[in-house]
C-alpha cells in the first residue's frame, strides 16, 4: 500500500478516535492520535491478519500495552474490517462490546490490557510461545513512554533480550506527555534507546508520522536476527487535531461538542490536502 | 505417627509435572528462580526444553504465562505462594484472570509451615486473593495424593486454577481405594453429630487427629475436607451444619478471607450456625520449625482438639 493510501487511512483512524471520544465523553485522544499512523501501518501493511477470521492460527499478534489508547485501537481495527465503523460511537458505553480498555470480547483485540506494563509480558509470553512451536509468527506491542516508568517492563525486557526473541517488535509511541505533565518532568524515562539497547534489543528511532520511516523501521526489525527490536517512536501527542497537539491536557479528556467540530474541521482540511 | 508416610505437596507437584508431560504434550512450566524449592526441578531435569525459568521477576512470569496459553500452551507458574498470589497479584487478576485464560499458577511454601525463613516468606493471605478473582479455581490439597489429583484435574479444566502446595513434609492420608478427586466436590472424611470440622490443606490431619481426641472425651465430631475453595462444595458444608448444628473450620492461613470466611458466607445465605474459624489469628508468624509454629499457633492436632472441645 502506497503511502498517500495510508495517510488516508491514518486521517480515517483518527476521525474514529475523535468521533469515539467524543461520544463516550471520555477516553484518552491524546496518546491514540499520536499513535494513529502506528496502529495504521500496522493493520493495514505488516501485520499477517485476516479481519474475517480474527483468531486464525498462526497469525501476527499485537498487544495494546499502553491500553487506555483503545480508541486509536478500535478506530483500526473498524476500519480494517473487523467490526462496523459505526460501533465506534458505542465506545464506554454500558453494553457496548468496546470497552474502555480492550478486552478479548472485542474482534481482533489478542490481549487484554489496560494495566500499564503488563501487556509487553503477554507479547514476550507470546512470542516465546511461537519459538517454542517453530511457528514464524510475529508479535508486536505498543508502550507508552510514561508506561515505561512500570518495572514490569524492564523484567519484560531482560527476558526477550536474552530469550533472542527476534520475532518481537516493542514499540514505544514516545510523545514526551502523561497525565502529570512532560515525562522528564515526572520521572524522565530517557534516554528511552540506549535502555533498550543495554537490555539486548535493536534500536530503531524514527518520525512516528512519517510513513516511509515507519515501513524502513519495521523491515529493518523482520531483517534482524537473534534479537528482538524496539522502535522509538519520536510523535506528537494530539497529532492531526491543532489544539490537541503537545498538550497534557488531552491525555484523557474528551471534546465537548465545539471542540469535536473543531477537530473534525482538521481533519478534514488533512482529507483536503490528500485528495 | 513414626510409621506414616510423609511428603511435602510441593514434591507431589514437582512429581506430577513430569509423570503428566507426556500426556499434555502442551504443558510447559515457568518458575521464577526457585525450581529447587518448588521442586519445578524435578520437571526440569526430564524435560528442560519445556522449563521455562525468568528469573526473579514474577510478575512478568505471570504475564509471560498469559501470552503463552494465547499461544496454546498449558502453562504452570511457580513461585512461592508469596510472591505469585502476593506480589504478582494484580498481573494474576489483569492478565490472566479478566481474559480467563489457560494458566494455571502451581503456589508451594504457603502458609506458617514454610517455617524458619519467617514471616516475611509465610504467606497466610493467597487463598483470599485468589478466591476474589471471577473464574479462579482455588484448590489447596491435603497430602500427596490430592496434591497429584489437583494437577490433574487442572490440567483437565479450562480457565485459571490457584493450587497451594507446602513446604513441610505432611502424612499421606488419603490413600484409600475409594478416593476420588473432582473439582469442587468436599470429602467427608470422618462421620459424626456433635459438630462440623471443615479443614483445607495440611489441616485436615490436625482436623483429624483432633477428632479422635474428641471421641475420647465422647464427641462426635464430622471432619470434611474441602480441597476446593472455590467453588466450594456449599451442600457437603450446610447439610453437615444441619446435622451438627456448630461448625469449626481449619486452615493454615489468615482467618480473614480464606476457608472460614467462604464456609461463613455459604452458611450464612443458606444455614446459619454458629461458627468457630480456627486460623491465623490476623497476625503474622516467626521463624520457626514447621511443627513448633503448628503448636504455638494451635493448628496442630492438640490445638485444633482444645479449640473444638471449647466451642462446643
Amino acid at each position: 500500500m502506497d503511502n498517500l493510501q495510508l495517510k488516508k487511512y491514518a486521517n480515517e483512524v483518527r476521525k474514529g478516535i475523535v468521533t469515539s471520544t467524543h461520544a463516550a465523553k471520555a477516553g484518552h485522544p491524546g496518546g491514540s492520535l499520536s499513535a494513529a499512523d502506528v496502529f495504521t501501518y500496522l493493520y493495514f501493511e505488516e501485520m499477517n491478519i485476516d479481519p474475517k477470521d480474527p483468531e486464525k492460527a498462526d497469525r501476527d499478534r499485537f498487544v495494546l500495552s499502553k491500553g487506555h489508547t483503545a480508541p486509536g485501537l478500535y478506530a483500526a481495527l473498524a476500519n480494517r474490517g473487523y467490526f462496523p465503523v459505526e460501533d465506534l460511537t458505542t465506545l464506554r458505553k454500558l453494553g457496548s462490546y468496546l470497552q474502555g480498555h480492550p478486552n478479548m470480547h472485542i474482534p481482533g483485540v489478542d490481549m487484554a490490557s489496560g494495566s500499564l506494563g503488563q501487556g509487553i509480558s503477554a507479547a514476550v509470553g507470546m512470542a516465546l510461545g511461537a519459538k517454542l512451536d517453530g511457528k514464524d509468527y510475529r508479535v508486536y506491542t505498543l508502550l507508552g513512554d510514561g508506561e515505561i516508568q512500570e518495572g514490569q517492563v524492564w523484567e519484560a525486557a531482560m527476558f526477550a533480550g536474552f530469550r533472542k526473541l527476534d520475532n518481537l517488535v516493542v514499540i514505544v509511541d514516545n510523545n514526551g506527555l502523561q497525565i502529570d505533565g512532560p515525562v522528564d518532568k515526572v520521572c524522565s524515562p530517557y534516554p528511552i534507546a540506549d535502555k533498550f539497547k543495554a537490555f539486548n534489543f535493536n534500536v530503531v528511532e524514527i518520525d512516528a508520522h512519517d510513513f516511509d520511516q515507519i515501513r524502513s523501521a519495521f523491515k529493518n526489525a523482520r531483517e534482524t536476527k537473534g534479537m528482538p527490536t524496539c522502535i522509538v517512536l519520536h510523535s506528537v501527542k494530539g497529532k492531526g487535531v491543532s489544539f490537541m497537539e503537545n498538550n497534557a491536557d488531552w491525555h484523557g479528556k474528551a471534546p465537548n461538542d465545539e471542540e469535536y467540530a473543531k477537530a473534525m474541521e482538521d481533519l478534514a482540511k488533512i482529507d483536503a490536502e490528500l485528495a | 505417627m513414626a510409621d506414616v508416610k510423609k511428603i511435602a505437596t510441593r514434591e507431589s507437584y514437582g512429581n506430577a509435572l513430569k509423570d503428566l508431560a507426556e500426556e499434555f504434550p502442551n504443558l510447559v512450566v515457568l518458575d521464577a528462580d526457585l525450581a529447587g524449592a518448588t521442586k519445578t526441578g524435578i520437571f526440569k531435569k526430564a524435560y528442560p526444553d519445556r522449563h521455562i525459568d525468568c528469573g526473579i521477576a514474577e510478575s512478568n512470569m505471570m504475564g509471560i504465562a498469559a501470552g503463552l496459553s494465547l499461544s496454546g500452551k498449558i502453562p504452570f507458574a511457580s513461585s512461592f505462594a508469596m510472591f505469585a498470589a502476593g506480589r504478582a497479584f494484580e498481573q494474576v487478576r489483569n492478565s490472566i484472570g479478566y481474559p480467563h485464560l489457560n494458566v494455571k499458577i502451581g503456589a508451594t511454601h504457603a502458609g506458617l509451615t514454610v517455617g524458619e525463613d519467617g514471616a516475611s516468606h509465610q504467606c497466610n493471605e493467597d487463598i483470599a486473593l485468589m478466591r476474589t478473582i471471577p473464574g479462579m479455581v482455588v484448590m489447596c490439597p491435603s497430602d500427596d495424593i490430592e496434591a497429584k489429583a489437583c494437577v490433574r484435574a487442572a490440567l483437565e479444566h479450562v480457565g485459571p486454577v490457584y493450587i497451594r502446595f507446602g513446604r513441610a513434609a505432611v502424612p499421606v492420608i488419603n490413600d484409600k481405594p475409594d478416593y476420588k478427586f473432582e473439582i469442587g466436590k468436599g470429602q467427608i472424611v470422618r462421620e459424626g453429630k456433635d459438630v462440623t470440622i471443615v479443614a483445607t490443606g495440611i489441616m485436615v490431619d490436625s482436623a483429624i487427629q483432633a477428632a479422635e481426641k474428641l471421641a475420647a472425651d465422647g464427641i462426635d465430631a464430622e471432619v470434611i475436607n474441602i480441597c476446593t475453595i472455590k467453588p466450594l462444595d456449599k451442600d457437603i458444608i450446610v447439610n453437615s451444619a444441619k446435622k451438627t448444628g456448630k461448625v469449626v473450620t481449619c486452615e493454615e492461613h489468615s482467618v480473614i478471607g480464606g476457608l472460614g470466611s467462604a464456609v461463613c458466607d455459604a452458611l450464612a445465605e443458606e444455614y446459619p450456625v454458629k461458627v468457630k474459624k480456627i486460623g491465623m489469628q490476623d497476625v503474622f508468624g516467626e521463624s520457626g520449625s514447621a511443627s513448633d509454629l503448628l503448636k504455638k499457633y494451635g493448628l496442630d492436632g492438640e490445638g485444633v482438639y482444645k479449640q473444638v472441645k471449647e466451642f462446643v
